[in-house]
């Protein structure tokens, strides 16, 4: 009686020292990754690219010699702050759903006459893809901390938002691979990174809100455009074109799932 | 990104002030190669100088294991708002670049 009592005494003990230890394991690790990730953050070199940004869009350039001053990014012409958390949205003039990458290269063209073919096809990093890295840096940053509100109120908006969210489940290629592979599922990852899930609201607004980011690894600060394009090669699907319709409808789908959920907190750093 | 400006911040909190400096720099190592196989030459900062109204508070040297875009942060003892931070970096091509920020 007594020894089984003691017996009992012990396997509790024991299992009262297993259990808080498993978590408390788990916990340290995702604390000393959230260590690592608040010591990068401070000092993003993103800030680097804000600055040029923020210069570039005043400098008169291009064959019209003109500023990005007068350019609409949908909140009228010129007005920066609180546009990239309602982007992309559906413009009057274009006649089409644009996110804020496509949006520039309509304002170089008509504001500064530098031909948007002629950038679109311009590889990552080099030439006016440049200075566009440099330009989506510093909007990015003018709405920091504020909350997505990507709109659906247009015919156009909503189909976008339909085909973006068919884009993402689309499974296919050599690997039967989609979007919806790594990021449909909540507590993913891939070795030390964690991969939000993006067909919820507060994950959509932390992994959408993220980009524009400066890649610790490759030195170099990563467009959504980029972003997206480098999803497609992970998925050996052929490349999309730059500003192309698939890169829009994703953006728009990833956005409005965001809206409400999370501030954007771009340009973020990123392994 | 070539060299461009710094970003600095200084923050004085009545006993001693904290630098924040980001570079602009390649910080190539020497031991990397382009796409064609040869090797990109060695180019980043050598020396780099961090001075409080012209008095020296930091003097350091960087070599090839240095990131790109490096960040250093320190703290020195005085230094009042309004006081000049000036930070000066020197790389192996002799190219130079001197940025200045008025503490906070």
């Amino acid at each position: 009686m007594k020894g089984t009592r003691y017996a009992a005494c012990v396997a509790a003990s024991a299992l009262a020292l297993m259990l808080p230890a498993m978590p408390a394991g788990a916990d340290a690790t995702a604390e000393g990754i959230a260590k690592y990730r608040e010591a990068l953050a401070d000092g993003n070199p993103a800030e680097l690219w804000e600055m040029q940004g923020e210069e570039l869009w005043r400098t008169a350039r291009g064959p019209k010699n003109a500023s990005l001053e007068k350019c609409d990014l949908g909140q009228g012409p010129g007005v920066v702050k609180g546009a990239f958390v309602t982007l992309p949205r559906y413009f009057a003039d274009t006649k089409r759903v644009q996110d804020l990458e496509s949006r520039l290269l309509t304002c170089m063209e008509t504001l500064q006459g530098i031909p948007a073919d002629e950038v679109a096809k311009t590889p990552f990093g080099k030439g006016e893809q440049k200075s566009i890295e440099a330009l989506v840096a510093w909007i990015s940053a003018e709405s920091r901390g504020m909350k997505f509100n990507v709109p659906t109120s247009h015919p156009e908006e909503k189909r976008m938002y339909e085909i973006g969210k068919r884009a993402f489940n689309y499974r296919g290629g050599t690997h039967d691979f989609g979007c919806v592979t790594c990021h449909g599922e909540d507590g993913k990852r891939i070795r030390l990174q964690d991969l939000p899930n993006l067909t919820k609201g507060p994950d959509a607004a932390r992994g959408f809100g993220a980009w524009p980011a400066y890649r610790v690894s490759s030195g170099e600060l990563w467009s959504m455009q980029r972003r997206l394009n480098d999803c497609f090669r992970q998925q050996r699907f052929p490349y999309p074109l730059y500003g192309s319709d698939v890169t829009i409808a994703l953006s728009t789908y990833l956005g409005v799932t965001a809206n409400g959920a999370g501030e954007s907190t771009a340009p973020a750093i990123k392994r | 990104m070539a060299a461009g400006p710094m970003r600095i911040r200084a923050a004085s909190n009545g006993t001693e002030t904290e630098v924040k400096i980001l570079m602009s720099h390649d910080m190539e190592t020497g031991q990397r190669k382009d796409a064609s196989g040869a090797l990109i030459p060695a180019h980043h900062i050598t020396e780099i100088t961090a001075t409080h109204n012209g008095r020296v508070v930091l003097a350091g040297q960087f070599g090839p294991a240095v990131s790109k875009n490096p960040y250093l942060q320190f703290k020195f003892k005085g230094g009042a708002k309004g006081d000049k931070v000036s930070v000066s970096w020197v790389d192996n091509k002799g190219e130079k670049r001197t940025d200045e920020v008025v503490v906070s």
